[in-house]
């Protein structure tokens, strides 16, 4: 056994925090805590994704349950020396909450840890992702040995049924009906699929949960095909998620070494391995038939459904694809029951959802919150609110496929439905926030452009539609917008998405349709009025300086990159529209107590050019600020 | 390593439970060794040591071993403090190693405050 240690410090090793250097930091932990000889008492345990993203790089000191975040090298040496020798936490590398003073010490004070409940993340930040004995000790494989011992395929599949569990990969299609429609199936082989190709721009649920918790989703792969007998299981993962293939990888293995995959799996007689396919990052490969192609070696195109994978998939045979956030909740549901996860969630939605919180907020990062929560408890308690004082205006969920969520419905409970109701989508768990600075045409655009990009082609409807859709809101956002445009995008946003094989295509106009369902006001201000009330698209916005509140420092003037500010230092600077590229520089450089530069849209740019003009033709010299 | 049965599946899940106790939590009590810099010159090094080897020698794994800075009685330095859970916080001052064995057994393992050398009883009140 290994020695007892008083103290381990979970070192976030997710991608984010990686990024921010966390690998570099733990080396330098390390190499402190040996300076001071104290090896032997504290270890540094590299864990999955923490979840606070934000605070990256971050660790939490164990037991005591301090939570440090923002960490540098450089204060790794006083952390060492004040906390971890002489045992006086340090409270600059706390976590203090917007807008107060005193820090909050322990991740349980936390609002942002405090209000999520974790089933599938249930043990990120506690295992080393490395180390299958760590999973194994936080009762991991309880739940395939359960199975193995006392438990028919029939039995499983009545259990994950009675759950309520429904794929987290977008649809929610019931879990245990897809089992059972492969079970009865003739055919055999069965195969089994992870799917682990997270597409969706802000998202990064899958990446975090192959970080933090590979075994997880191993046992889950397991029991699934258990269930429907199938001896051959796939996860399929994009290449650009190195760190989730590679942990993926060395869980595989080590389960392998275990016997917990392979030939007689515990000495039960069921065999079961699985093998990583890489994705190459197309969109499309998350929809399961092109998936399925992708994995046979064809071009990843889409497929007409029915039949179903569950009938025919992989080489025609049954074939169950399950996201693999869905796949993690297998283990705990037959672990603990049915009834007690049933007993999670709303009427319709049962467990958990993992959401990546993102955008216009102040604690960004993955969250795991029970159905039926509602999105002001996400948005202001978990997300600690909109930075800068700025209104909160929507939130965009479900990605390219999904849609926003005004702030009238702040406080509507999050499940399946509801989020369909309100024209949006569960989708895989993108959660962007966006606040009164953020224009939904451009919104829209973003979307479509990337949906745009990634459509495979096949369908007319989904290729040239979102064209032609990209094609109207250019028009739209660069002023150009004309009459009956707003009708002509509904018409093509439905025709798409009757026309269009598969789900890119079937949802690709969601957000066009969301936004212009709650916002149908700001699209047409910037067609009738050419007006952007978010002061965004710059086609239709000018900067301008306030001649009575310029104090002529040349600020502005200096970094200007086009050259387009003229003035003289105590004169006031004037912008020359013709040359402005709309950067926004000027904004930024001039100081906060004098606020002269101004972003202005619609009507209000004809005023202030007349009142630009007044000052261009004026004697210069009265500006003088020294004498006004 | 060999294939695992479930009867060594179980086994192991024992053994490794060992090796994460300090991140599950559960504690039913807590030994503070005061490191500030005149716990360390007067010796608090050997003493929280001592604590370590004697936790590990007897597989605790429900009481917290910790450090915390000067308790502000330099004089008596190297002190500790045991919080057993529903009791009053317990100070020890003037540890040497032969002290910190008997607090361990007498009182962390049987639950007996050892009365003649405790330095006092209770926390001071936060102002």
């Amino acid at each position: 056994m290994a020695e007892k240690r008083r103290i381990e410090l979970m070192a976030c090793a997710g991608t984010g925090c990686v990024a921010g250097g966390a690998f570099q930091i733990i080396e330098e932990l390390e190499k402190e805590i040996n300076a001071r000889g104290l090896d032997e008492e504290i270890s540094v345990v590299p864990t999955g994704c923490n979840g606070f993203c934000g605070q990256g790089p971050l660790m939490v000191v164990i037991p005591d349950n301090i939570f440090y975040g923002w960490l540098t090298l450089d204060d790794i040496p006083h952390l060492v020396e004040e906390h971890f020798l002489k045992g006086r936490p340090v409270e600059k590398l706390m976590f203090t909450p917007p807008e107060e003073k005193e820090p909050l010490p322990l991740l349980s004070e936390i609002p942002f840890f405090r209000k999520q409940l974790l089933i599938v993340l249930r043990n990120k930040g506690i295992i080393d992702p490395e180390k299958i004995d760590d999973y194994i000790a936080r009762d991991g494989y309880v739940a395939i040995e359960k199975v193995l011992t006392s438990m028919s395929p029939e039995n499983v599949i009545e259990e994950i049924l009675k759950s309520g569990l429904r794929g987290r990969g977008g649809a929610g299609f019931p879990t245990g009906r897809k089992w059972k429609i492969a079970s009865q199936q003739e055919k055999t082989p069965k195969y089994l699929i992870a799917n682990c190709d997270e597409g969706d721009p802000g998202a990064y649920m899958d990446r975090s949960l192959l970080e933090s918790d590979p075994h997880s989703v191993i046992e889950g792969m397991c029991i699934a095909a258990y269930a429907i007998s199938s001896p051959e299981g796939f996860i399929y993962i994009r290449t650009e998620y190195p760190l989730a293939l590679k942990r993926m990888e060395t869980a595989i293995s080590q389960a392998r070494e275990y016997g917990l995959l392979g030939h007689d799996i515990l000495g039960s007689g069921f065999d079961f391995d699985i093998e990583i396919r890489g994705g190459s990052g197309a969109f499309v490969c998350g929809e399961e038939t092109s998936l399925i192609h992708s994995i046979e070696g064809d071009i990843p195109e889409p497929r007409q459904r029915p039949p179903f994978p569950a009938q025919s998939g992989l080489w025609g045979c049954p074939t169950v694809i399950n996201n693999v956030e869905t796949l993690a909740n297998v283990p705990v549901i037959i672990a603990r029951g049915a009834d007690w996860y049933s007993g999670i969630g709303t009427e319709t939605s049962k467990g958990t959802k993992i959401f990546s919180l993102v955008g216009k907020i102040h604690n960004t990062g993955l969250i795991e919150v029970p159905m039926g929560i509602t999105l002001r408890e996400i948005v202001y308690e978990i997300g600690g609110g909109i930075p800068d004082g700025k209104q909160f205006k929507a939130v965009q969920t479900g990605g390219p496929s999904g849609g926003c969520i005004p702030s009238s419905l702040i406080d509507s409970p999050i499940d399946f439905e509801s989020l369909q109701q309100a024209g949006s989508m569960m989708g895989s768990g993108g959660m962007i926030v966006v606040d009164e600075d953020t224009c939904v045409v451009d919104v829209s655009k973003f979307f479509i452009q990337f949906t745009n990009d990634e459509s495979c082609g096949k369908c007319v409807s989904c290729r040239d539609g979102s064209d032609a859709i990209l094609e109207v809101l250019n028009r739209i956002s660069d002023g150009e917008g004309r009459d009956g445009d707003v009708e002509f995008l509904e018409e093509l946003a439905e025709t798409v998405k009757d026309a269009s094989m598969c789900g890119l295509g079937q949802t690709l106009p969601n957000p066009v349709l969301s936004t212009l369902r709650y916002f149908r006001d700001e699209y047409d201000a910037h067609i009738n009025e050419k007006r952007c009330p978010a002061l965004h698209c710059r086609n239709l916005i000018q900067y301008y300086i306030d001649p009575d509140k310029c104090v002529g420092c040349l600020k502005c003037l200096k970094y200007c990159p086009t050259e387009a500010i003229t003035g003289e230092l105590k004169f006031v600077h004037i912008i020359d529209q013709d040359k402005c590229s709309k950067c926004g520089q000027c904004l930024v450089e001039c100081p906060s107590k004098v606020s002269a530069v101004i972003k202005v849209t619609g009507s209000d740019i004809d005023n202030l050019e007349q009142l630009t003009e007044i000052v261009a033709c004026s004697e210069r010299k009265t500006m003088n600020i020294g004498t006004a | 390593m060999p294939k695992l049965t479930i009867e060594e599946l179980r086994k192991k899940r024992e053994s490794t439970k060992k090796g994460i106790y300090l991140r599950e939590g559960n504690f039913r009590g807590k030994v503070t060794v005061h490191m500030g810099t005149c716990g360390i010159a007067s010796g608090a090094r050997e003493i929280m040591s001592t604590f370590l080897d004697e936790f590990n020698s007897r597989d605790i794994t429900d009481i917290m071993l910790t450090s915390s800075g000067c308790a502000g009685l330099c004089s008596e330095e190297p002190m500790v403090t045991v919080e057993m859970k529903g009791y009053a916080p317990i100070k020890y001052g003037k540890l040497n190693p032969e002290k910190t064995k008997r607090i361990f057994n007498e009182h962390i393992i049987e639950g007996n405050v050892i009365e003649e050398i405790v330095l006092g009883i209770g926390s001071e009140r936060a102002g």
